[in-house]
């Protein structure tokens, strides 16, 4: 549906990628991890490794959780818009198909939160 | 010869019919279209204005009177406040972060509102509701008004409201009430009122409104308590203006219903996600409690509005599909609210703390099928946490709703355990949605939410620093510099309670007030 208006409407999205620097967002969510309130958003450059990004940022944001010193990054589940996903660490986001504004969650099985309640 | 005398008074009816449909006229020179330009363009057909009724037949004269003598007897008690140190007899210091979270995200709606009732009331042709919304609009100035007035004594004495307005417009958590009204003043004027004519002032003012008010004389808060008396006749009758909109839209044209029902249930889910700052407010910031969120939603949305659109069936208006989805949510809304704010309370203008423990005994009680098992585990590791002076504080900013501008922490309807991920591709752009309703409401019209100054963004982009900084150099600290740009101070109007100037200006004036120390 286009939206009702007196004439011609057409504005700018205000978010789109050349707005940051060259940098591209990316949304990371952990599942059952809910003392996270919500997923992060993160600007990064696409050319950066995506074992970077969980060695760095995601250490930096993820790691006052206790479960987060027992990922066993061999066995975590990834999704991409919810669908399952394999990144490759060795390779950039840009190489991983990860786009502006893509989301990604993992899962970490055996891993369920403070005393297994999801948070 | 018989002379005619002129009666001296006229009567209620007659007055009223005199000084509002007796000042309009047709214009001769002028085509209609033009002096209404936005009367049309939403596709609401209205074949005779004087249908219009105004049950309270007030006219301008006597709203003077009426709202003067209100305002006499509001400041008298006031001044009472103030030079009695009524600031010293809330219930306990925490209390006063509602005052803070009222005037920075409730107060500046007023002044929209006020805006937006005179901008539709200026567009309608009928001199029925164009009176109607004249009084509206002064009435919500003078609540910004009021509320500010009611609040300044506060301010005098503890942090986080010295820049309210300017907080309102850059503060992260504001957009999420700012945008909400920003979109209904946006739309035109029939979708103005029924999104706060309607939706807003008769179906949630309950589930708003009340809770302040009532939570302020609960927690000894004699300023806005008597400020919320003041407002009370005038929310009664936006309240009985709200349902006379509906109707008269409703009963002029059949083809009116499909586009009032999708505006009903966009707002009513619009409004809803506002109200999730009263359902924390509720269940964690009043020390003192009045009811649950959950009660409160139970008896004012679903026994009440229930009713409500059992009474609009007639005209074919069906009650708003998201209930459904709100009614799963109210045993998690508050609890992943406060969350929220106590994972960025480095970043919000009021403090937050965990429960004590007779506190989260009150919420087992009021949510026994949800708290203890997901909730409780969590804040005791937070309360341990911050026992090791290892408080959590949230450094990484959050992924954000595109319609809502609340961070993603709703929760799949029906599993709490898992965050709701909704997404759109528009133009080569993904969106992001907290719910099938907030996807819903961007997929209508998304031309306007691609507009959206989502804060999170707006910081990435660097546009939320003090002018003249420079992210690029070494050492930046980006929070810092954000917070500046919302003109809070670190350490002061933000962070935890417990190491609060506010908790321990409070304690220390009470005691000098009680004790002889």
């Amino acid at each position: 549906m286009a939206v009702a208006a007196v004439s011609k409407y057409e504005f700018a999205p205000a978010d789109t990628q050349d707005k940051f620097h060259g940098a591209q967002l990316l949304y990371i969510g952990w599942e059952d991890h809910l003392l996270f309130c919500a997923p992060f958003a993160f600007p990064f450059p696409a050319t950066m490794r995506f074992g970077d990004v969980v060695a760095g940022p995601m250490q930096a944001a993820f790691g006052y959780h206790p479960d987060f010193a027992q990922i066993d990054w061999a066995k975590a589940e990834w999704f991409k818009s919810g669908k399952p996903f394999s990144p490759d660490f060795d390779k950039s986001l840009a190489e991983n198909g990860l786009k502006h504004k893509d989301v990604i969650r993992f899962r970490t099985p055996g891993l369920t939160g403070i005393k297994g309640s999801c948070s | 010869m018989d002379m005619t005398v002129a009666k001296k008074k006229l009567g209620l009816k007659e007055r009223y019919a005199v000084m509002t449909r007796g000042l309009d006229w047709t214009p001769s020179y002028q085509k209609m279209e033009d002096i209404y330009p936005y009367i049309a363009y939403e596709g609401i057909k209205i074949h005779d204005w004087d249908k219009w009724e105004d049950p309270f037949r007030l006219t301008m004269d006597a709203y003077w009177k009426y709202q003067a003598e209100k305002e006499r007897k509001l400041y008298s008690v006031l001044d009472a406040f103030t030079q009695n140190n009524g600031h010293l007899n809330v219930t306990d210091a925490r209390y006063l972060n509602t005052v803070k979270l009222f005037l920075s995200g409730i107060s500046p709606l007023e002044y929209v509102a006020h805006r937006g009732f005179a901008h539709a009331g200026r567009q309608f042709p009928g001199p029925g509701p164009r009176v109607a919304c004249l009084m509206q609009s002064l009435d919500e100035i003078r609540h910004a008004q009021t509320q500010v007035h009611a609040v300044s004594n506060y301010n005098k004495y503890y942090n986080g409201m010295h820049d309210f307005h300017h907080a309102h417009d850059r503060v992260w958590f504001l957009s999420v009430p700012k945008s909400f009204f920003d979109d209904a003043i946006t739309a035109g004027p029939f979708e103005f009122m029924v999104s706060i004519g309607f939706s807003f002032e008769y179906v949630l003012t309950n589930l708003l409104f009340v809770p302040f008010v009532s939570g302020a004389a609960y927690n000894g808060d004699m300023a806005a308590m008597t400020f919320g008396f003041s407002a009370q006749s005038d929310e009664a009758r936006h309240m009985t203006l709200g349902l006379e909109v509906i109707k008269f839209i409703l009963e002029q044209d059949p083809d009116n219903v499909p586009i009032v029902q999708r505006w009903i249930d966009k707002w009513t889910w619009r409004g809803y996600r506002v109200l999730t700052l009263v359902a924390m407010m509720m269940d964690y910031m009043l020390p003192k409690r009045t009811m649950s969120w959950k009660e409160s939603w139970e008896i004012y949305f679903e026994e009440n509005g229930g009713a409500l659109f059992k009474d609009l069936a007639r005209y074919g208006i069906k009650m708003p599909q998201c209930a459904e989805q709100i009614a799963l949510e109210k045993d998690h809304l508050s609890h992943q609210a406060w969350s929220t704010f106590y994972n960025y309370a480095a970043a919000a203008n009021f403090h937050t703390w965990m429960p004590d423990e007779d506190e989260m005994e009150w919420l087992s009680a009021k949510y026994p099928n949800s708290f203890d098992k997901l909730y409780r585990p969590r804040y005791e590791f937070w309360r341990e946490q911050a026992a090791k002076g290892n408080r959590f504080y949230n450094k990484t900013l959050p992924m954000l709703c595109q319609t809502c501008q609340i961070p993603m922490i709703f929760t799949e309807p029906g599993d709490p355990t898992k965050i709701c991920y909704r997404e759109v591709d528009y133009k080569g752009d993904k969106y992001h949605f907290c719910s099938d309703h907030c996807k819903a409401i961007f997929e209508h019209e998304p031309e306007k939410y691609v507009q959206a100054w989502l804060p999170v963004h707006q910081i990435y982009q660097g546009n939320c620093f003090p002018e003249g900084t420079d992210p690029t150099v070494e050492g930046f600290d980006p929070l810092a510099a954000v917070l500046k740009y919302y003109n809070l101070e670190h350490g002061r109007d933000n962070l935890d309670f417990d190491v609060s100037e506010d908790k321990k200006n409070f304690a220390e004036w009470r005691g000098q007030a009680t004790k002889n120390i």
